[in-house]
Parts: structure tokens; C-alpha cells; sequence
């Protein structure tokens, strides 16, 4: 085995791993004094900490591997070296966090479930083979990951089965995450050699469980597609470039400066 | 009044008196009940609307650590901001209100929140400042509070302490990386600390009605739901915090700030109270805009909560903290 290609292709996949969560630990983020009740509040932004938290576990890897300090990592990468999935950068609906904002409940909710559960699968998968150091975290991550899977799988049953205007709003949120969910189950362009070098099992079987998993409690229909084009490989919209300047204002604000 | 009600009354002073903890189904004077739900209700809105202009720097913190340790705090706040309103809740259930009127009444401008949730914070200096120093301000007046006379609050004030003093602690370490950085960054701090200064001393309230014409302290300290003056509280701020701050090399925008040793005590320039008093009543810089944000996301998630009415699985959500 070529170990440099070896290496490639973990760093590639554990970008995947932590720009997802830190994404979508940021969108989680903006929803803080704005969810439906308090007690949402408090509990999102708990599940939206975990994520950073996992994230940070994936960067503090990848420094470990050469790739530069977590902090320069997540605050100083342009936006076309993240490998995260597009629909985790779309925001959570109109205006920002700060001004106007007119966000989507029914959206955050699957955008969340389908999430969890396909990053739970991914886990599992990567528990049972994979890089020493990385089953270690994704051990370690698990713990948490059926929290996060109850609260989300609670929130879209109880919106999926109360007024028909929620079930109405709920459809069509579901509609809008599957039109680019596909690209979480992309590797990207090394796609093949992650498989072959057995850090994780392929993309088609990751998604078939997926999709069998979600059949068993609702029978929608769950074609999906990457309409924005393909995250892992570089490709993103406006809305990360936004993210990002957000996300690193205060650390580019000053150079070279400790915070 | 009746007789029957006056010997209550007696009983209940005496209870008071004598340091007992009054519990939410015992019998309490009106106005005993009011002076509660006005307190602890104004309390936990004030941590709710907290969360607020720290909210902005939660993604903006610059580093992991700090993204972490901000939404860690802001969470605490919302989660005092629960515990206090289900305290508030309790004791408005026999006056047939619930948390939808609270909301109501902070919409309407009926319900206040402190003069520093008003305030502009348009730097990460005051993401520090306000862990640091406000609620350096809210450890000495809910520590006071902790003796008081009604248990529910006193109980939910000791697990707000707690998280409290992480809170300062995380407030502190912001300050210190900022005083012993670059010049930017002490400059940064500075124009932080020359911001918020008024807004601090403001913090306990008016010493006496001289300065605003009318205060709840008089009533509070009777039925001994706090223990000590608006002055005593900001005296023990001072104590605590200017040396502090001087220490770090900053400077107060206050040339006439200094101990007196003769009088024991601090003497320091007033705040505007005119000032204070139209920031309260909603007109400081950012009063409307942040309760403009609270009535949005009220009013975007209408369908959300009259789903959870509907759907028979409703108590279920919310309880993962
Ligand atoms: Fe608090
Ligand atoms: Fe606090």
C-alpha cells in the first residue's frame, strides 16, 4: 500500500468528517434565543456544542497529521478547500441571526434528523474499520449520537403527526433537504481509494441503510440529488463564503494575535 | 381586611421574621406574591434577553475554545431564564397566568429587563466585558439574594451562582489574553470597559428614590427578599473590581473615582438616572431591536408551538439538556 496515498485520503475524509459538524454546529449556533421555546433553546444549543466539540476532535487529527493548527484550520481556510455537504451550509432561512431573521423551523428539523442519522451510520461504519486514532473518536462520539438521534427523530414525529399545516410545512422542507442530501453521502473525487483502503465502507451501502432506516418510521419518498453541486470536492455557494467571514472576523480582525 | 386574614398576615410576618422559607402553596399577602412575580419574573426575562448581545459572539468567538466556552455560557443564561420563569409561573398560576403573559408583557414594554441587555456590544472586548464584569455585578446581587425569604427562588439562585462563576472565570481569561496581547487589542479593551462603565454602575439600581422617584427596594428588604441596599451591592462591586482593573494597566472614564477612607466607602461620579430610566423603559440603543428579535422568533414559530398543542407526543420534546 501507498502510504502517502494512504494519507491523502484520511486527511481528505477527516476534512469531510469536521466541516460538516462545524457547519452545521455554526448553523445551529445562529438559532441561540430564537428557537420555539426555551427549553429548545437550551437544547439545541447543547446538540450544537457537541458538534463543535466533534469537529474540534477532527481538526485537532488533522493537526496532528501536518495539516496546521485546528484554529488557522477552521478560521483561516478559504472556502473552496472545505469539504463539507452543501446542504449544510445553506442557512436556515431569511435574513441573519442578528437582523430580521425569518428562519425555518421545519427545515432545521430534517436538515438535523436526516443528518444525525446518516452521521450515526457513518460512525458505525467507521467503528468497525478505519484508522486506529479515528475509530477512537468515532467511539468516543457515539456516545452522544443517540441523544442528538432521539431529539431530532422526536421533533419531525411530533410535526410530521399534529396540524396539516405542519405536516404541509414539513413536506416541503423535506423536499428542499433531499434536493442536495445526496452530496452527504459523496467521498468526493478520492471517493473510491477511501473505500478501497477500507477507512469506510462505500457510499452506496452507507446510503441504502439510510434509507431503509428512515422507511421503517415514515414512508416518504426519499429520492435525493446534490442540485448545488458537490461539496467535497470544493464546490460551494455563496452562503459558506458568508459563513466563513462570520466565523473568522474576530480572529482575522488582528493578525498574528492570541486570543 | 377581614380578621381572619389579619391573623394570616401576623402568622406570616412572623414567619418572615423569624426566617422562614416561604413555599409556593403556602398562604402569602398579595402583595407579597406581587413583589415576587415582579422580581423573579423580570429576572428571568433579563436572562433571557441576555443571551442576546452575546449571542452575536458566539460564532464570531475567535478561536474553537472560545466558540465552545461562549455558547456554553449563553445556553447557562437561557437556561436560568427557564428556571426562573417556571419559579415566576408558579406563582402566577393562581392568578390564572402562564408564561404566554410574560412574554406578553415583555412584548408590550409592561415587563423590564436590565438597563445592561439595552446596551450596544460591538466589539469581542465586550464579549469579555459583559462575562467579566456584568455578571461579576450578577454574583453580587444574586449572592445576596440567595438568603431570601421565598424558597423556590432561593433554591434556583443557588444553581444560577454555580454556573456563575464559570461564567466570570470565562469572562476573565477573555480579558486577560486581550490585556497581555497586542496594542490592539488592549486598545480594543479599553474603549470596552470606557462603554460600559456607566451602564455597571447603573446595574444596582438608584441608591434612594432622590434619583428616580421611586423604587422597590424599601418593600423588598421588609418581606426580606433581598438583604441589602442597592448602594451596599455596587459599594462591593467597586471593592472587588476597580483594583482589578487598574491592575491590568486600564483606566475608569471616571477622573473623581477613588476610595474615601474617612467614609469607608467609594465615591464616584453618578450615572445619568434620567438616562437609566429611559434606557429601561425601552429606549436604550438596542431595546427595540433585540425585542423586535424576541417578538420575530416568537411569531415565525406560531405554527411550531400550535403544532406541539395538537400533537400527542408533546412533552416529550425538550428534555435532552
Ligand atoms: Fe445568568
Ligand atoms: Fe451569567
Amino acid at each position: 500500500m501507498d502510504s502517502g496515498e494512504y494519507r491523502n485520503c484520511l486527511i481528505e475524509l477527516l476534512y469531510q468528517l469536521a466541516d460538516d459538524d462545524f457547519i452545521l454546529a455554526y448553523r445551529g449556533s445562529e438559532w441561540i434565543g430564537l428557537a420555539p421555546h426555551i427549553e429548545e433553546d437550551v437544547a439545541f444549543s447543547s446538540i450544537s456544542q457537541d458538534l463543535m466539540g466533534h469537529a474540534t476532535l477532527y481538526y485537532s487529527l488533522l493537526e496532528e497529521l501536518g495539516e496546521g493548527q485546528a484554529d488557522s484550520l477552521t478560521h483561516n481556510r478559504p472556502p473552496e478547500k472545505f469539504h463539507n455537504a452543501i446542504i449544510l451550509e445553506l442557512p436556515n432561512g431569511t435574513g441573519t441571526y442578528l437582523e430580521n431573521p425569518d428562519y425555518d423551523w421545519g427545515f432545521t428539523v430534517v436538515r438535523n434528523y436526516f443528518y444525525t442519522l446518516a452521521k450515526k451510520i457513518r460512525l458505525d461504519s467507521i467503528k468497525t474499520e478505519s484508522y486506529e486514532p479515528l475509530q477512537q473518536i468515532a467511539k468516543k462520539i457515539s456516545v452522544e449520537m443517540s441523544y442528538h438521534l432521539m431529539h431530532w427523530e422526536t421533533w419531525f414525529n411530533q410535526l410530521m403527526n399534529s396540524t396539516p399545516e405542519a405536516r404541509s410545512r414539513m413536506e416541503k422542507a423535506i423536499k428542499l433537504v433531499l434536493e442536495n442530501f445526496d452530496g452527504i453521502f459523496s467521498y468526493g473525487e478520492l471517493g473510491d481509494q477511501i473505500v478501497k483502503l477500507s477507512l469506510i465502507e462505500s457510499e452506496a451501502t452507507l446510503k441504502q441503510r439510510w434509507i431503509t432506516e428512515l422507511q421503517k418510521k415514515e414512508q416518504i419518498d426519499l429520492s435525493m440529488t446534490m442540485n448545488k453541486g458537490n461539496g467535497r470536492n470544493g464546490i460551494h455557494t455563496k452562503h459558506l463564503t458568508t459563513s466563513l467571514a462570520t466565523l473568522s472576523e474576530v480572529y482575522q480582525s488582528i493578525p498574528a494575535a492570541e486570543w | 381586611m377581614t380578621v381572619a386574614s389579619e391573623h394570616q398576615l401576623e402568622r406570616f410576618m412572623n414567619r418572615i421574621d423569624s426566617g422562614e422559607k416561604i413555599e409556593a402553596n403556602d398562604w402569602m399577602p398579595d402583595d407579597y406574591r406581587e413583589a415576587l412575580i415582579r422580581l423573579i419574573s423580570m429576572h428571568g426575562i433579563s436572562e433571557i434577553m441576555g443571551a442576546l448581545p452575546e449571542k452575536e459572539w458566539v460564532p464570531k468567538a475567535p478561536t474553537l475554545h472560545r466558540k465552545l466556552a461562549i455558547m456554553a455560557k449563553v445556553q447557562d443564561e437561557m437556561g436560568h431564564g427557564q428556571l426562573l420563569l417556571r419559579v415566576a409561573e408558579d406563582l402566577m398560576e393562581p392568578l390564572g397566568k402562564n408564561r404566554d403573559d410574560i412574554m406578553q408583557d415583555l412584548f408590550s414594554g409592561k415587563l423590564k429587563f436590565h438597563n445592561v441587555f439595552h446596551m450596544e456590544a460591538p466589539t469581542w472586548g465586550d464579549a469579555g466585558i459583559i462575562a467579566w464584569l456584568v455578571d461579576g455585578a450578577a454574583i453580587i446581587s444574586q449572592t445576596m439574594m440567595l438568603g431570601t425569604s421565598y424558597g423556590p427562588y432561593g433554591r434556583a439562585l443557588k444553581r444560577i451562582c454555580a454556573e456563575e462563576v464559570f461564567h466570570a472565570q470565562h469572562g476573565e481569561s477573555i480579558i486577560m489574553a486581550l490585556a497581555e496581547g497586542t496594542k490592539e487589542q488592549r486598545e480594543l479593551l479599553q474603549d470596552s470597559i470606557n462603554r460600559w462603565w456607566p451602564s455597571l454602575l447603573m446595574f444596582f439600581g438608584p441608591k434612594s428614590k432622590a434619583e428616580t422617584g421611586h423604587t422597590n427596594q424599601d418593600k423588598n428588604m421588609r418581606y426580606k427578599l433581598r438583604t441589602k441596599t442597592n448602594e451596599q451591592l455596587r459599594q462591593e462591586f467597586l471593592t472587588k473590581y476597580v483594583p482589578r482593573i487598574w491592575a491590568l494597566g486600564l483606566t475608569i472614564p471616571d477622573e473623581s473615582l477613588r476610595f474615601d477612607e474617612a467614609d469607608g466607602e467609594w465615591k464616584y461620579a453618578q450615572p445619568d438616572w434620567n438616562e437609566f430610566k429611559r434606557i429601561v423603559t425601552g429606549h436604550g440603543p438596542k431595546s427595540q431591536e433585540r425585542l423586535s428579535l424576541r417578538v420575530r422568533s416568537y411569531e415565525m414559530n406560531n405554527w411550531v408551538r400550535e403544532a406541539l398543542g395538537k400533537s400527542a407526543l408533546a412533552s416529550e420534546v425538550g428534555s435532552y439538556e
